[in-house]
């Protein structure tokens, strides 16, 4: 899709949507896809968003399942925090790659 | 000379794909494949955001009975995709040995564990805090002598087939016999 402005820097996104490269993200941009989504940001959203991009940056692939074990919020919360979609979502606001798992 | 005159104007066909809002998922054998097929379609919808109905009849019913969803085994006999370990034909023969079905189902389980897929109780529940809903038929119920409390918590309602076409109503519904 290109690239977008936010304050100076150029951001990289995909035709989907998602951010291509997760080590341009920070809090504004966050706020400013999850606004997209209908989402505002709360501090439990940034912890679950934070364990999202440590996961991607250690190489592991992220489930639904995994976040609900994850000690942060379970999977019923993990649903309210990003209703109609969660995992898609989570990630594209966390600045990581579309979830390319089917559970 | 006459002129051709066309009823309706030729006009470019725009493809419009309308997604997909609510699919109703029906399940009606008890092996570990079987269930896993339509847990993981239905987890996979809510998932998506659309809106899933999970219904088992017959056999399928051992995946929500208590005493049994827990302890689903996959066929060792008169599957011709199963292999052994390295890839050589599993003779039926094998399969029919004691303690072999029970092995490979065993064996089958860890292998999801690895990915990450849940026992079939677990499944449910993220099925259900999703906002699927889980059914029962009552027709297969009623054969097996099962009543709602020999059912799984997950299970919402013992239906008849009349409910669940009810429920399968609304523009963009599928209905998936897997």
């Amino acid at each position: 899709m290109g690239q977008v402005n936010f304050a100076g820097i150029a951001v990289d996104f995909n035709e989907e949507g998602y951010m291509t490269d997760p080590a341009q993200w920070n809090e504004e941009i966050a706020r400013t896809i999850a606004s997209e989504e209908g989402i505002e940001l709360t501090d439990k959203h940034f912890e679950v968003l934070n364990y999202l991009r440590e996961k991607h940056a250690a190489g592991e692939q992220l489930t639904i399942r995994k976040v609900g074990n994850s000690g942060i919020v379970d999977i019923k919360g993990l649903y309210q925090l990003f209703p109609g979609g969660p995992l898609k979502k989570s990630s594209r606001i966390a600045g990581i790659p579309k979830p390319a798992s089917c559970v | 000379m006459e002129e051709q005159v066309l009823e309706k104007p030729i006009t470019k066909k725009v493809k419009e794909e309308k997604p997909l809002k609510k699919v109703c998922i029906i399940c009606a054998k008890g092996s570990i494949e079987d269930v896993y097929a339509a847990l993981v379609m239905t987890n996979g919808a809510v998932m998506e955001g659309i809106e899933a109905r999970l219904f088992f009849t017959f056999f399928g019913l051992d995946a929500i009975t208590k005493s049994q969803m827990n302890k689903l085994h996959t066929s060792t006999v008169g599957n011709p995709a199963m292999r052994m370990p390295g890839g050589l034909p599993f003779p039926s023969l094998l399969g029919m040995l004691p303690g072999v079905e029970a092995g490979v189902s065993t064996m089958m389980k860890k292998q999801m564990e690895k990915l990450d897929i849940p026992p079939v109780d677990e499944f449910m529940d993220m099925i259900t805090a999703g906002g699927g809903e889980i059914y029962a038929c009552k027709l297969a119920a009623d054969m097996f002598g099962l009543e709602k409390e020999d059912l799984s918590e997950h299970v919402k309602d013992i239906i008849t087939v009349g409910q669940f076409y009810e429920m399968c109503g609304g523009e963009g519904t599928q209905i998936i016999f897997t």
